[in-house]
């Protein structure tokens, strides 16, 4: 399941192909899903009991890649990112590009024709271009057309001492975990939303939120791991096969301190693997769902990831089953947890 | 001045504002006909009223900085909350919320101060070791600049009078409004120096017919400073712009006409980076007409605020005669 998930290219702005699969997969367990006006899945499952309150667990369907702006005379093609895409990691990368899953290759002209400057200096996105073959702008044209989205190519891959590595990892295992989450049972009323374009500014999360309302949600997450070579352990901001990971703040939010306390005391309760992220950079759409409407307790469980924004992020296979493991008993305590806020002077 | 005393002493960090929540609230709770908090952290009271609903804010929380990692040798790492300047904040003393004390260092190898970054920065307790520095501090929590405050005669130095004025500004109108056939909502608000946050959500709940924001604003009077048309002891600020906001035209115009009908100094404020409340809350639900009142303050988000009696005064007669 993991490996079609990532394997399925969603960038930004078009969701659909994921969107189909997961409305698919969802349709036997939800009580009523409605497909929104930018393309979220909200997906209703009635609880045992009558709810009190909204309560809303999300993960974002979309992943970075690029768009093509221009196809030149000579056949090759202009593309822009889509999503914070760092541009050093791209020469030579293969993609797919629109529907029919045409192949390119991120290229740029060989080492031999730069100039000094040129050979010490950071490439550039805008001077690189995507070569599918072509043998001029017409020939393109057959294949390809401005505003086709791109996805990096990357095979789901299992490698080294329990370890993944694949495209779309963020939020792919957040996907992954809603997906086994509505297939169970709970006491509470639960609404289980799919967003669009978070890497885009937390869009999709925004329209949802208002939409709900809720009370309560649960945001899952893929989040940078830095435990790798060369990085001081202070800077070392999540570490793979320590659990996933709680947010105490990041640019876009500051988790409810109640519902933080409230997953750490199930996940102690329970033995339950987490850790908590040692950084205050990032965001993620807890930041549109907390200040929504009259506010909501938000809180984040993410997945610690090595390479994340990259065609080759690396997780590790057991912090995935705890994350599982860890919001499954956290939304199956909901009704035992008091959320209420608000204190009467 | 005692209360303004009070207020830039306490530790209220944005996220982290109940403390200074219940202290408000037994300040006001003669004047008003409830008040409770909300699930961002704001305080509203509600004085209740016939006529249009009114809203005025001030933001409670202030910036800071949160533990991130504690290492063998027992010095914290941290990341910032809202905009601190890493280095006004270079030898600072910092104090957790349990009344930990530490100095914000920075690592010798980093040969010029302009190089500095918070990832060479960390907070020394004068712990012996992590597991010393741990019966303190945990990953988590989070300190404000320790600053006492100093009543100058004219001018007051402190802390956080970003916006611990705005909070006293509200406070005492609330205790000169006697009579108003306004409906009321006296907001204090939460997580504003991380993006206007507590506001937004408050302005969606009561969704008023009017809303004045009281906040402080930065000042051009200072040697060789940018230039902006706002002096310390210059008067109330009516806002016109800043980054996040354009007044309401006929909030601005209210505002004003207050200021001239009752004699109160005020002056009218073009800020050309920076953002207040009144974005957040003039944008909420189907748009909420809004106005801002600042008081001026030198050497914003520095631990060395200072501010004007006078201003503070005018401010309070400002919004304490504002009728809607």
């Amino acid at each position: 399941m993991l490996k079609f998930l990532t394997e399925t290219n969603a960038v930004s702005g078009d969701e659909d192909l994921l969107s189909m699969f997961i409305l698919n997969e969802i349709k036997p367990y939800a009580t009523d899903i409605t497909v929104d006006s930018m393309g979220n899945i909200i997906a209703f499952k009635k609880g045992k009991r009558d709810s009190k309150l909204v309560h809303m667990a999300a993960a974002h369907m979309d992943e970075v890649g690029f768009i093509i702006t221009k196809i030149e005379e000579n056949g090759f093609l202009k593309f822009e990112e889509v999503g914070g895409i760092s541009d050093q990691i791209l020469l030579t990368q293969r993609v797919e590009i629109g529907e029919k899953k045409i192949n390119g290759i991120i290229g740029v002209k060989a080492v031999h024709l730069q100039s000094k400057d040129e050979r010490k200096s950071l490439i550039k996105m805008k001077n690189m271009y995507i070569d599918i073959g072509a043998k001029n702008k017409e020939d393109a044209q057959k294949r390809v057309k401005v505003g086709d989205y791109v996805s990096f190519c990357s095979k789901y891959t299992e490698f080294g001492s329990g370890k993944i590595k694949a495209k779309a990892l963020d939020d792919r295992v957040g996907v992954y975990t809603l997906l086994n989450l509505i297939k169970d049972d709970y006491d509470e009323d639960i609404y289980f939303c799919f967003t669009v374009q978070e890497e885009v500014g937390l869009r999709g999360a925004k329209i949802v939120s208002h939409r709900l309302c809720a009370d309560t949600c649960l945001v899952l997450e893929g989040t940078n791991a830095a435990d790798v070579d060369g990085v001081p352990e202070y800077k070392k901001v999540t570490k793979l096969g320590d659990g996933p990971a709680l947010s105490i703040m990041d640019r876009a939010s500051i988790s409810n301190k109640k519902y933080n306390d409230f997953i750490e005391s199930v996940a102690k309760k329970e033995g339950y693997k987490y850790q908590y992220k040692k950084t205050v950079m990032g965001g993620n759409d807890a930041g549109s769902i907390a200040t929504a409407a009259n506010g909501c307790a938000t809180a984040v469980i993410s997945l610690p990831t090595r390479y994340i924004h990259s065609p080759i992020s690396v997780a590790q296979k057991s912090d995935i089953d705890d994350m599982v493991t860890l919001a499954k008993g956290v939304l199956k305590n909901l009704h035992k947890f008091d959320f209420d806020t608000k204190v009467r002077f | 001045m005692k209360l303004l005393k009070k207020l830039s002493e306490a530790y209220a960090v944005s996220g982290d504002e109940g403390g200074i929540c219940a202290f408000i609230a037994d300040e006001i709770k003669n004047y008003v006909d409830e008040i409770y908090t909300d699930v961002m952290g704001n305080l509203i009271a509600h004085k209740k009223g016939n006529g249009k609903k009114v809203m005025y804010a001030a933001h409670t929380d202030e910036i800071g900085v949160i533990a991130t990692h504690i290492d063998d040798n027992g010095f914290i790492r941290f990341g910032l909350i809202g905009g601190v300047n890493k280095h006004f904040s270079l030898f600072q003393r910092v104090v957790f919320k349990n009344g930990t004390v530490g100095i914000l260092a920075y690592e010798q190898s980093v040969k010029e101060i302009k190089d500095i970054e918070v990832a060479n920065m960390y907070i020394d307790i004068g712990a012996k070791s992590k597991e010393d520095a741990e019966k303190s501090v945990s990953v988590g929590d989070t300190a404000v600049f320790l600053q006492k405050f100093e009543d100058l005669g004219n001018k007051v130095i402190g802390k956080a009078l970003d916006n611990r004025i705005g909070v006293y500004v509200l406070i005492k109108s609330l205790e000169n409004i006697k009579n108003s056939e306004n409906d009321l909502y006296f907001v204090f608000t939460s997580q504003e120096e991380v993006g206007l946050r507590g506001a937004k959500t408050a302005a969606f709940l009561i969704n008023p017919d009017y809303a004045v924001t009281v906040d402080v604003t930065d000042t051009g009077d200072t040697p060789n400073c940018k230039t902006m048309d706002i002096t310390l002891g210059g008067g109330a600020a009516v806002k016109i712009k800043d980054s996040s906001f354009i007044v309401n035209k006929e909030v601005k115009e209210k505002l004003i006409s207050c200021a001239e009908k009752n004699g109160i100094k005020y002056q009218l404020e073009v800020l050309e980076s920076g953002g207040t409340d009144a974005g957040a809350v003039q944008l909420a639900k189907s748009g909420i007409k809004t106005g801002a009142v600042s008081v001026p303050v030198r050497y914003v988000h520095t631990p060395c605020e200072m501010a004007d009696k006078t201003d503070i005064d005018s401010a309070v007669k400002l919004i304490s005669n504002l009728v809607f």
